[in-house]
């Protein structure tokens, strides 16, 4: 569905002697992403994943590399590329001057639906966002979780058959939460792509059929949740000692528990997440 | 492309719509302090040619006036850029980025023609002698795409709107007074003039005024104002596509 090449993102930025420099903000990147497929993208603060998913969505053009849509590039034919593609971006993006309804008619408009078409999917997907009552009101006056709800309601429209989801699931509560994950988990059923990037790990556990890790804008690792748990071992043991907090994995639970009665203080024994592998890959000491 | 076209023409429309009795209202005021100042106030002592001052001052208003006006229409895609970044959303539609900007002018367009018509009937209710052809619609609508391009150019390229205002201030104010609007560039020096008979402004108060006034006009300067109206559109569209980088 999506394939990736070598794709490399640089910015000139200001260092702290104020001189230009070059950031580069996504390292030679490259993947592939299957039809009908729950993508994650994980990686701490900075790492490059909203770039990446801005080149994917041809909101930045790449400073080098390749990006494939079925086998074409998008260089050759981007409007119908785009025609395809849904996007929750990370930072709300409504038009201040329009009301919640005229943002999305704006939308549809945009995707070329006809007026009915448009009126009963807006009508449809804001209803699921709960958000119905709320078309004639301006964007700045909904509440943050709100935004968010408009942003997902918004990117489902036109129905896209690849979305692409920046961290979609921030800010809401946690009702809402599992309900987008519902809906995700629905659209997927349905053949769409989806290409997600969260913070939210158990997020990412949840949904997605395979997982791409990335620190610095480099490729760590990239395999299912499941995968990347076994690799490091199924069973974790955690502790608190002088040093601060530790933890150590085991294949098997009776491995752990030995391993734990050996330890001064009291342990901790759990099944292996996706977390544990993320900061495993990530460094231990990222972000904090 | 229409379709896109005709897209963010409405989304403009909308807008606009919604503050036209307000947009309309603060329109007025400029103008009617120039006419009140320029035309009626100082102007009676004033004689230019054969015509009255007024006669000669009102098409220089809606040169200077269409400017303002057209320019002004988009300095607000700077923040939509920056601050909210709603331009994202049409980055990524399926749409030729020149939609996006023709629509954009479109509707600077009609913001300046509008308020044109304003002046016009201000200017008529002074008692002004006005000859408007299709000619003078037309010139006033290609001084529009001119500058609601210089709009376009600055938002795209401009990082806050305090910048945008220098240009207000810096480009556009001079521009007002010193083109041909309140008085003939040939009472300026040799060599400044020269500078100043190259800016658009001036070819569009002198066409403007000579089919106003029913004398002859340089329609090369139509040609200049042509020139003007292109360059600005591949400068515009650059500075659109510079936003992907
Ligand atoms: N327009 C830009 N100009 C300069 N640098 C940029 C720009 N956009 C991103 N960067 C830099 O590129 C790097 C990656 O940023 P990006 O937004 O892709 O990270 P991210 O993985 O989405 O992080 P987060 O989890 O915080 O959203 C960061 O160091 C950031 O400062
Ligand atoms: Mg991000």
């Amino acid at each position: 569905m999506i394939k990736i090449q070598g794709l490399i993102k640089e910015f000139q930025v200001k260092n702290k002697d104020k001189k230009t420099v070059t950031k580069r903000a996504v390292d030679n990147l490259s993947l592939h992403v299957k039809p009908g497929e729950i993508f994650g993208i994980l990686g701490p603060n900075g790492a490059g994943k909203t770039t990446t998913i801005r080149m994917l969505t041809m909101e930045t053009k790449p400073t080098l590399g390749e990006i494939y849509y079925n086998g074409e590039s998008i260089k050759k034919n981007p409007l119908e590329i785009k025609k395809l593609i849904g996007v929750v971006p990370q930072h709300i993006n409504f038009d201040n001057d329009l009301t919640v309804g005229e943002n999305m008619e704006l939308h549809g408009r945009l995707h070329h639906m006809s007026s009915e078409k448009r009126k009963q999917r807006i009508q449809e997907m804001l209803d699921f966002v709960e958000l119905g009552d709320t078309i004639n009101r301006m964007p700045r006056s909904l509440s943050g979780g709100m935004k968010r709800r408009l942003l997902i309601a918004r990117s489902l429209i036109h129905e896209p058959k690849i979305l692409f989801m920046d961290e979609p699931t921030v800010a809401l509560d946690p009702q809402v939460r599992r309900r987008i994950w519902d809906l995700i988990r629905a659209l997927a059923a349905k053949g769409t792509t989806v290409i997600i990037t969260t913070h939210y790990i158990e997020e990412a556990e949840a949904l997605c059929n395979r997982v791409a890790i990335v620190n610095k804008g480099k490729l760590i690792a990239i395999d299912t949740p499941e995968a990347f748990c076994k690799s490091l071992g199924r069973i974790t043991v955690e502790w608190d000692d002088a040093d601060g907090h530790q933890y150590q994995f085991f294949e098997s639970r009776q491995e752990a528990a030995a391993f734990a009665g050996t330890l001064e203080h009291g342990a901790h024994i759990r099944r292996t997440n996706l977390e544990d592998a993320f900061i495993e890959l990530t460094g231990r000491k990222e972000g904090v | 492309m229409l379709q896109d076209i005709c897209t963010v023409f409405w989304r403009d429309w909308v807008v606009l719509k919604r503050r036209l009795p307000k947009f309309i209202l603060s329109r007025m005021v400029a103008p009617m302090l120039y006419l009140v100042a320029f035309g009626w106030g100082l102007g009676r002592n004033i004689q230019v040619g054969s015509g009255s001052y007024l006669d000669f001052l009102v098409p220089g208003i809606m040169a200077l006036n269409s400017m303002n006006i057209s320019y002004n229409s988009l300095t607000p895609l700077c923040t939509e850029r920056i601050y909210h970044r709603s331009i994202g959303e049409y980055i990524i539609a399926p749409m030729h980025f020149n939609a996006f900007i023709i629509g954009k002018i479109l509707a600077a367009v009609l913001r300046g023609l509008i308020s044109s018509a304003i002046i016009m009937i201000l200017a008529l209710a002074f008692g002004a002698n006005l000859n408007i052809t299709p000619l003078f619609v037309g010139i006033l609508i290609l001084n529009c795409i001119i500058f609601a391009e210089v709009g376009f150019f600055a938002a795209m390229k401009m990082d806050s709107y305090e910048e945008l205002s220098q240009v207000n201030t810096y480009v556009l104010l001079p521009m007002s007074f010193l083109c041909g609007t309140f008085f003939s560039t040939r009472t300026l020096p040799e060599v400044f003039r020269w500078f100043i008979d190259v800016l658009p402004l001036t070819h569009t108060s002198y066409l403007l005024r000579g089919i106003s006034t029913q004398s002859p006009v340089a329609l090369e300067s139509v040609a200049v104002l042509a020139v003007y109206a292109i360059i600005g559109f591949i400068l515009g569209n650059k500075a659109f596509r510079d936003q992907l980088k």
